[in-house]
């Protein structure tokens, strides 16, 4: 998920659970089971929500496009200003929203986010969405399903489900952003927002 | 950010640039099919508009309707204020309707200071202008109409012409494009200068034609011809002829230098009508930068953690932050 | 009459202690207390003479909501004054015999100091006409304190007039010197502050330009004038310069001009907005310094009471004006006898001698001999306070110093011989 860790010196209590060659694993299998549901990348357009939503959605389409061998629609959606908790946080900067040419309407959109937690961030994307058009169909894929759902909201294409507790933290780090890719759990006795 | 938005010089330069960022963003707004956003959902925002000034209300209020907040327009004209009704019992009627922020237009300087520090409201208090004091969002908009245009202001050349006494826009902009590193240059009859402008962080000239030359930008400002019954100036054929952006000193400008005012114009006194219609006259862009510019101020000031107001059946976090 | 017998006083700051008894109205000699006399212990008091203020705003007739004859009388007694001199911009103005005599009146009656009324010079502050000033220095309250106070006398023939009219009974002319043309509007001190501020400024040369023509005008015809709420560094060399052409130039300055800098108006708040307005530090230093060398002759408190409506609002709106009376010796021991400026036989002179002699004011400001009316008030330098407004005597609670912190206080304060405030209580 994106962090707001600005650290990269992994405590004692951290562990790194998945490593770049599974991240690229996950990824291919991902860009096939979208292709294999929605039969080819007809109408498809790959949404990343950021900030590492957005890398993962590109490693996504350029995937499906080896497979196709034709471009595949990437961008990103921000959904800053559909949080439910912009009260309770310093306001923050927004991130980009960048909506392919063709737009959404009739679309197949596929979400992409590095962690599905609570679900309130894909709550707030399906309203946004909603903003920018009507898409024939909306799926999600996600990096890693680390449970404690608050909202019934499922994933349709999971790169791997990594059980937590509520005390730990899941860190992503791309290479886009980061040192390296990968996925790292640490144990933390201070937690903020629901976590 | 701060609370409240009363002076340019609430705004650090972390803070601007955030502002003009966010505004950036939400610029993409007006080319989607749905042209509003759920973000001040439930949040209420009172335009308290002690002056008339029709074009900025407009702004405000579509800002704050883009952003799902009710609004409320109060304006003086005709209602209690007219009628003798304190500043104070008019921010008490605010308070009591639950207002989450005032915009305040008054013409008197200091008056949002006022509401926002006297303890009479608990509201986010945006200044929409006072007397002849500052202007902040109307400094933001211009800053972000330079950027689109310049890129980066630093070390941009900003020289801004006219009646900068009485002008809450130069005030507002001197402040906010030198915190954003632009060099600016006020340009101006002395008697149409204030005192102690030496130690405003600008350069100043009395001399229109040396201050065009390398320029990036050039800012009128409207002059009213009544400065000159109070000897401000002779007359308004010879306040045009020294400090009017004419054609001929529009031909000195650098290729890429645009034309600013905040409006309204005066069309032949302080700008000709062909500077102000030419490609490089930026004016009407202006208008339309100000929504997204005032909608990233609303935001920004509003969605701040207002514990005071938290409620605490809503403490569960969108994207749950991550502590490492 | 109770005789009070106060010991180990320190007259006018004299480092010997020594005992004060007050009997029948003047100052006696101790040796002689009768044995009923209600002692008093003065230990680490001093006592100075009842201060005299030359301008004070006691609103009444017209705005007894902002302040009463009676209760500014009572704010002057625990502020240690027992005289105050009654500024002429009532309602109506205090500009005949009989609004003068009304004044008076209503100040033997509350009793708590000595009410002088000023009489206004021109009728109806208008800068028209002169005011009928023979009858009220004729009338029972004696006027010899001649202003227009809230309004600068600026007509020059006018005020050549009044100088040399009030001669005839020995009056004085005190001056509000305000150039109205160069102030037309004008909010603040006109500054590098109200330039950020975007407030209308008002330039010390409107002050200065007025006294200067003024001391020229009184060195002319050789009438008294004095200059009332001097504010500026420039004001003060020029009645420096009078003074040393030898002409009958007195000025006073204001408590908050001595303290009080043109950077709180960055707040907005109206507390702070007074006329004139307040200056920079260069300013207050110069007024200190002409305060300390003489050429300012006397504190004068501008005490200005205005309603809470009037202050709380924006600051176009609000009026001008700031309480002084029960803050004033406080203030001065802060700016200038804790500062090493003035001692406190100096400030005896400041805050009684000199004012009692510029108004004419016969039985007040009397060095604390035998024989003297017994005129005092005693205080305690080494006590300390938080200014509460609500704790004020005033009707009004516009004190720019609420909440500050400020040395000393009042214990007592005795007119011709009788308590007005005993144990720091109004009695």
């Amino acid at each position: 998920m994106s962090s707001a860790s600005r650290s990269h010196d992994h405590t004692a209590a951290s562990r790194e659970v998945i490593d770049a060659s599974d991240i690229a694993r996950a990824l291919t299998r991902i860009a096939h089971e979208i292709l294999e549901r929605n039969k080819g990348s007809a109408n498809v357009v790959i949404l990343g929500i950021p900030t590492r939503g957005v890398p993962l959605a590109a490693r996504i389409a350029a995937a499906m496009a080896n497979v196709e061998g034709v471009e595949i629609p990437a961008g990103s959606l921000d959904i800053t200003m559909y949080r439910d908790d912009l009260r309770l946080h310093p306001a923050r900067a927004l991130e980009p929203t960048d909506i392919p040419a063709g737009g959404i309407d009739d679309a197949v959109v596929i979400l992409v986010d590095d962690v599905l937690f609570s679900g309130r961030t894909i709550r707030a994307a399906l309203d946004a969405v909603n903003d920018l058009g009507r898409p024939a169909a909306v799926q999600l894929a996600v990096l890693v399903d680390r449970g404690h759902r608050q909202l019934p909201i499922r994933a349709d294409f999971v790169g791997k489900n990594l059980p937590t507790s509520l005390s730990e933290t899941v860190r992503v780090t791309l290479s886009e952003y980061d040192d390296n890719d990968g996925v790292v759990i640490s144990n933390t006795n201070v937690s903020r927002g629901s976590s | 950010m701060k609370h409240h938005l009363l002076s340019s010089a609430d705004l650090a330069r972390d803070d601007a640039v955030l502002v003009l960022d966010t505004a950036a963003e939400l610029l993409s707004l007006a080319d989607r099919p749905i042209k509003k956003l759920p973000t001040l959902r439930g949040r209420t925002i009172v335009n308290l508009f002690f002056e008339d000034s029709t074009r900025t209300r407009i702004s405000f209020e579509a800002a704050a309707k883009r952003l799902s907040a009710d609004v409320i327009n109060f304006s003086a004209k005709g209602s209690s204020v007219s009628k003798g009704e304190s500043l104070k019992d008019t921010a008490l009627t605010l308070e009591a309707m639950g207002a989450d922020a005032v915009v305040i237009r008054h013409g008197s300087s200091g008056a949002p200071h006022r509401l926002a520090n006297s303890g009479w409201v608990r509201s986010s208090v945006v200044n929409a202008g006072d007397g002849t004091h500052e202007h902040p969002t109307q400094a933001l908009l211009d800053a972000f109409t330079m950027r689109k245009h310049l890129g980066d202001l630093d070390a941009k050349r900003v020289t801004i012409v006219g009646d900068v006494l009485h002008s809450r826009v130069a005030r507002s902009n001197a402040l906010l494009l030198s915190t954003l590193g632009a060099e600016v240059t006020l340009v101006a009859p002395p008697t149409l200068l204030p005192v102690g402008v030496e130690t405003w962080p600008v350069q100043t000239s009395y001399d229109l034609d040396t201050s065009l030359d390398k320029c990036d930008a050039v800012m009128m400002l409207r002059v009213q011809a009544e400065r000159m019954d109070a000897a401000f100036f002779p007359s308004a054929r010879e306040y045009s002829r020294r400090y009017g952006l004419d054609d001929r000193r529009f031909k000195r400008l650098p290729e890429h230098a645009i034309v600013m005012h905040p409006g309204p114009m005066n069309r032949g006194m302080e700008i000709s009508a062909d500077v102000a219609d030419s490609a490089r006259s930026v004016i009407v862009e202006q208008v339309s930068n100000g929504v997204a510019v005032r909608m990233a101020v609303l935001y920004l000031l509003l969605s701040g953690a207002d514990l005071s107001r938290t409620d605490p059946t809503a403490s569960d976090s969108t994207k749950p932050e991550v502590v490492s | 009459m109770t005789a009070y017998l106060i010991t180990g006083v320190s007259i006018c700051g004299a480092d010997q202690p020594s005992d004060l008894l007050l009997y029948d109205g003047r100052v006696a000699d101790p040796a002689e207390a009768p044995s009923d006399a209600v002692p008093v212990d003065g230990t680490g008091l001093v006592a100075l003479p009842g201060l005299v203020d030359l301008h004070t705003h006691l609103r009444e007739p017209g705005r007894e909501d902002a302040e009463t004859v009676e209760s500014g009388s009572r704010a002057a007694a625990m502020g240690g004054f027992t005289a105050v001199h009654a500024m002429a911009n009532t309602d109506p103005v205090a500009d005949t015999a009989g609004v003068v005599e009304q004044v008076w009146h209503l100040g033997q009656i509350a009793g708590y100091c000595d009410v002088r009324p000023v009489g206004a010079i021109t009728v109806g502050l208008r800068g028209e006409r002169l005011a009928e000033l023979g009858a009220m220095a004729d009338s029972d309250a004696h006027v010899r304190v001649f202003s227009d106070d809230g309004i600068c006398v600026s007509d020059a023939v006018m005020m050549r007039r009044a100088l040399e009219y009030v001669k005839a009974f020995d009056g004085v002319v005190a001056q509000h010197a305000q150039e109205p043309r160069l102030t037309e509007g004008a909010q603040m001190n006109e500054s590098a502050m109200s330039g950020v501020l975007g407030m209308r400024g008002w330039p010390a040369v409107a002050e200065e330009a007025v006294i200067a023509r003024d001391c020229l005008l009184a060195g002319h015809v050789g009438s008294r004038l004095h200059v009332c709420h001097v504010s500026t560094e420039g004001s003060v060399e020029l009645i420096r310069w009078a003074k040393s052409k030898g002409w009958d130039v007195t000025a006073e300055v204001t408590p908050h001009h001595l303290m009080l800098t043109d950077d709180l108006v960055a707040t907005y708040d109206p507390i702070y907005k007074v006329n004139p307005p307040l200056r920079t530090k260069a300013d207050v230093e110069a007024l200190r310094a002409g305060l300390a060398d003489g050429t300012i002759d006397c504190v004068a408190t501008d005490h200005a009471p205005h309603p809470t409506e009037d202050k709380e609002c924006e600051w176009a709106a609000a009026a001008m004006g700031m309480l002084g009376l029960e803050t004033a010796l406080s203030v001065v021991q802060q700016t200038m006898v804790d500062t090493g400026l003035l001692d406190w036989a100096a400030v005896a002179d400041r805050m009684a001698v000199r004012p009692a002699r510029i108004g004419r004011v016969a039985d007040q400001g009397h060095p604390l001999e035998v024989g003297a009316p017994a005129n005092l008030v005693l205080y305690d330098p080494a006590a300390s306070r938080v200014v509460e407004a609500s704790t004020l005597q005033s009707l009004s609670r516009n004190t720019p110093y609420r909440g500050m912190q400020l040395p000393g206080s009042v214990t007592a304060t005795f007119l011709r011989g009788r308590a007005t405030v005993l144990d720091g209580q109004l009695q």
